[in-house]
């Protein structure tokens, strides 16, 4: 009996596992196609700025002479913009991402809130400067010299370079407001806010919805009220992802040029900012500078250099990270 | 029956129903639970069983799509009353899971959670050690508190678990399963635990295992499905008696076809 | 099907009880007649066969056992195994009554003293009729049948009591017979408590059924 079942399994297993060895080595290619180019950016970089990366790119301000050009200012710029982007979407990512999972009522609306939130993740960056310059750098007009809003209060605006409404917040001295916000460093940190605040809601999300329910359970279940669930438990445990997701959006963000053009950064900035009301530049857009100028000392050299040090500065937010997520995490 | 239930009444269903949306998940349930004793609620699977003791300490709430009717009575007073906080309920009636579910955090932190939330101003090292050694651990982890909670062994965990529960200073603890899902070893240490821990506490305790129930429980309420609704599984309470009746010689054939396995 | 199993364990069971009746029954009637008839070689045999009853009685004992370490059995399933093992108790004890008989037949040798045999005969009969009407109604679980036996136990006690009295009248007009007529006293003594345990079986299948331990004794006072 047993033969004749036996003889029904022609197993093929010559055929199958060469099948499988092919396979194996295509999906390697496909892998070690796209290390071999990046290894090759990495090396023509290298090899055109190796020379150029001396102290003289972190302690100089741009200039005409290539040989003593430098992104002081340009580092200086991405590091504060970072800094202030962190600041802001940090609260308000957390905040409306704990909302939105812990509070809100699974209906319709939280649907449609959810839908908008997932597309605004892939709204091109360009927009989200557009909306910046509005919103933030012009305000709209508000505060221009014919606007309603000024003659209905009778504001005192300024003019020309000093144009819109400027003043100290409850007569303190370093408390001073500019509005609109023009092109300061200010602005720009509120649209790259913005720009990476529907990924820093949908990760921070992911992370409170990976705590497991049990342990709001055990939490509730020892007469715990939902905010103390919420804030002892739930968001303690969700916060490495909830970091983790952060500096990887900074880490995206860092590398946003055009919302920062149309939000006015400038190319030529040699000088460091000392408030937030003051103009900047960011490493992109220094580098792009190099790039379209005439000069190979600049469009080559210098623009690599640009570029090693900026990966440099990306690779280790990156690194930061995952040394968090490492650090931190639960092992259930 | 009747002496062993005038000795007072710590909680007391009556006609309690409980329906999710548009699903009944069990109806007009009536017991009446004795202070100090274990009660164990045995039946097939998806009759209710551990609705009804969520129903105890309001966890219900937690559900949106869950309604209630009927009362609850705990201690003489109506827990779904107008102005009864689910919150304090839950501090005196506590519960205890299925899959053991410590914090990520250390012992120390597991045990004091429950009372610091509460507002506990008392000595809290000396409320996580009572916690401890009430429930048969303290021997086990006295020498370090701050290990993490989660590198205990499953059955460490539970009993950590139980002390969790036992640092609010509850009357009455609420068991789902507690043992389901330990090895035998495990099982009997928290059976024996529960024997311990009924001189002080009041313990309910929901069961597949009817060894267990039969081993552990000084009274057994039966839950099964309603025989008049055929179309719907909805729970209703079969019988409710000493378990040394219901296991020896039950007044209901359903009972008696359940626990010798010819159910069905 | 749930517990084909352990039914199926406990119908094998169930035959080996009737198994172990229906030898206890014929050992009780073989020793009678070789009682009756002096067979002195008959009754050395019995004596030898009761082994089988008690090899039986363990093996049985033992097959419950299992059962119950294995099946974890409640309520109806427990009282019917824990009345098993009691019934079984009883039938090995019956056995070791058919055993007293033949021992005092070989005895009794060929000495001749006055025997109500006739009465001792019906003693036996009575019992085993009983034994089998009352191992029939405990498989069954007929508890109408079971309550209906202990009556003809009052039978068997108004035997005994005959018999005794005419045994001891014997003594007394005869003081030469008193060692042998004492024999006789066992062995109708034997007889009565055959028919008591037999009622004891009854108690038992009313207990399987009902959960209810219902005393039967007969309306005489047992004379133990």
């Amino acid at each position: 009996m047993n033969n004749n079942h036996q003889s029904d399994f022609r197993e093929n297993l010559k055929n199958r596992h060469t099948i499988g060895k092919w396979f194996y080595i295509i999906l390697l290619a496909c892998l070690l196609v796209g290390l071999l180019m990046l290894t090759a950016l990495i090396i023509d970089l290298a090899v055109e700025g190796h020379a150029w990366i001396r102290p003289e790119l972190f302690s100089n301000y741009h200039s005409r002479k290539p040989e003593q050009a430098g992104m002081k200012s340009a580092i200086i710029g991405s590091l504060i913009v970072m800094a202030l982007t962190g600041l802001f979407s940090f609260p308000l990512g957390i905040g409306a991402a704990i909302y939105l999972e812990e509070y809100a009522k699974k209906n319709w609306l939280t649907n449609f809130i959810n839908i908008n939130i997932n597309n605004l993740a892939g709204v091109p960056s360009i927009v989200y400067g557009m909306l910046g310059l509005a919103v933030f750098g012009r305000m709209f007009g508000l505060f221009s010299t014919d606007s309603w809003l000024v003659k209905l209060l009778h504001l005192k605006v300024g003019e020309g370079t000093l144009s819109g409404l400027q003043f100290n917040l409850f007569g303190i001295s370093w408390l001073e407001i500019h509005l609109p916000f023009h092109k300061s460093l200010l602005a720009g940190a509120l649209t790259m806010t913005l720009l990476i605040l529907p990924v820093v809601i949908i990760s921070s999300r992911e992370a409170i919805r990976s705590v497991p329910n049990t342990i709001r359970e055990a939490a509730f279940g020892l007469g715990a009220t939902k905010w103390q669930v919420v804030s002892k438990q739930v968001v303690p445990i969700a916060m490495p992802g909830i970091i983790t997701g952060i500096i990887l959006s900074l880490s995206r963000a860092i590398g946003e040029t055009a919302p920062l053009i149309i939000m006015g950064a400038f190319t030529y900035v040699p000088f460091l900012p000392k408030s937030i009301w003051d103009q900047f530049t960011v490493m992109p857009i220094q580098i792009y500078n190099w790039i379209t100028l005439p000069q190979t000392e600049f469009r080559v050299n210098l623009a690599a250099a640009g570029i090693l040090v900026f990966l440099a500065i990306l690779l280790t937010f990156n690194a930061i990270a995952v040394l968090l997520r490492k650090k931190l995490e639960i092992k259930w | 029956m009747k002496e062993e239930l005038s000795n007072s009444t710590i909680i007391s269903a009556k006609n309690l129903s409980v329906s999710y949306g548009s699903q009944e998940a069990f109806h007009g349930i009536t017991l009446d639970i004795p202070r100090n004793k274990i009660v164990a609620i045995i039946g097939p699977s998806g009759c209710g069983k551990s609705t009804l003791i969520r129903c105890f300490n309001r966890m219900n709430d937690l559900v949106p799509s869950a309604k209630v009717s009927g009362d609850v009575f705990y201690n003489g007073q109506n827990i779904y009353g107008p102005n009864v906080d689910a919150v304090q309920v839950r501090r005196q009636i506590g519960m205890v899971f299925q899959k053991p579910n410590p914090f990520p955090k250390s012992i120390y932190e597991n045990i004091s959670f429950g009372a610091k939330v509460n507002n506990y101003q008392g000595n809290m090292d000396e409320l996580v050690e009572k916690s401890l050694k009430q429930a048969a651990l303290w021997d086990e982890v006295k020498d370090d508190l701050t290990k993490s909670g989660l590198a205990l062994s499953g059955g460490q965990q539970q009993r950590l678990c139980i002390a969790r529960a036992l640092a609010t200073e509850p009357e009455v603890i609420l068991m789902d399963e507690p043992a389901s899902a330990l090895d035998p070893i495990a099982t009997l240490k928290i059976e024996e635990l529960m024997q311990e821990l009924k001189e002080q506490y009041t313990i309910i305790i929901v069961t597949h295992n009817m060894q267990q129930a039969s081993r552990a429980s000084d009274l057994t309420a039966f839950i099964s499905l309603d025989r008049t609704r055929v179309d719907d599984r909805v729970g209703v309470l079969v019988e409710y008696d000493l378990t040394e009746k219901i296991f020896i010689k039950p007044a209901e054939k359903e009972t008696e076809d359940y626990i010798s396995g010819r159910f069905g | 099907m749930p517990r084909e199993l352990f039914e199926r364990k406990i119908k094998q069971i169930q035959d080996e009880i009737l198994l172990l009746g229906s030898m206890v029954e014929q050992a009780t009637l073989d020793a009678t007649a070789a009682f009756k008839n002096r067979d002195i070689p008959t009754s050395i045999t019995l004596v030898e066969e009761d082994q089988m009853i008690n090899d039986k009685r363990f093996a049985i004992e033992n097959a419950i056992l299992i059962q119950m370490a294995t099946q974890q059995p409640l309520a109806h399933d427990l009282r019917l195994l824990a009345s098993m093992l009691i019934v079984t108790n009883e039938l090995e004890r019956m056995g070791d009554y058919a055993k007293g008989i033949a021992k005092n037949t070989i005895r009794l040798a060929n000495r001749e003293i006055p025997t109500p045999v006739r009465d001792i005969e019906k003693m036996a009969e009575l019992g085993v009729s009983m034994l089998h009407k009352a191992l029939s109604a405990f498989i069954k679980e007929d508890i109408k049948v079971a309550v209906s036996i202990p009556k003809e136990d009052d039978e068997v006690d108004t035997l005994f009591n005959k018999c005794y009295q005419s045994i001891v009248n014997n003594m007394i007009a005869n003081s030469k017979i008193i060692d042998d007529s004492s024999l006789l006293l066992w062995i109708v003594h034997d007889l009565e408590r055959f028919s008591d345990r037999v009622v004891n079986i009854c108690e038992r299948t009313v207990f399987i059924k009902s959960g209810e331990m219902l005393e039967m004794s007969s309306n005489d006072d047992e004379t133990e």
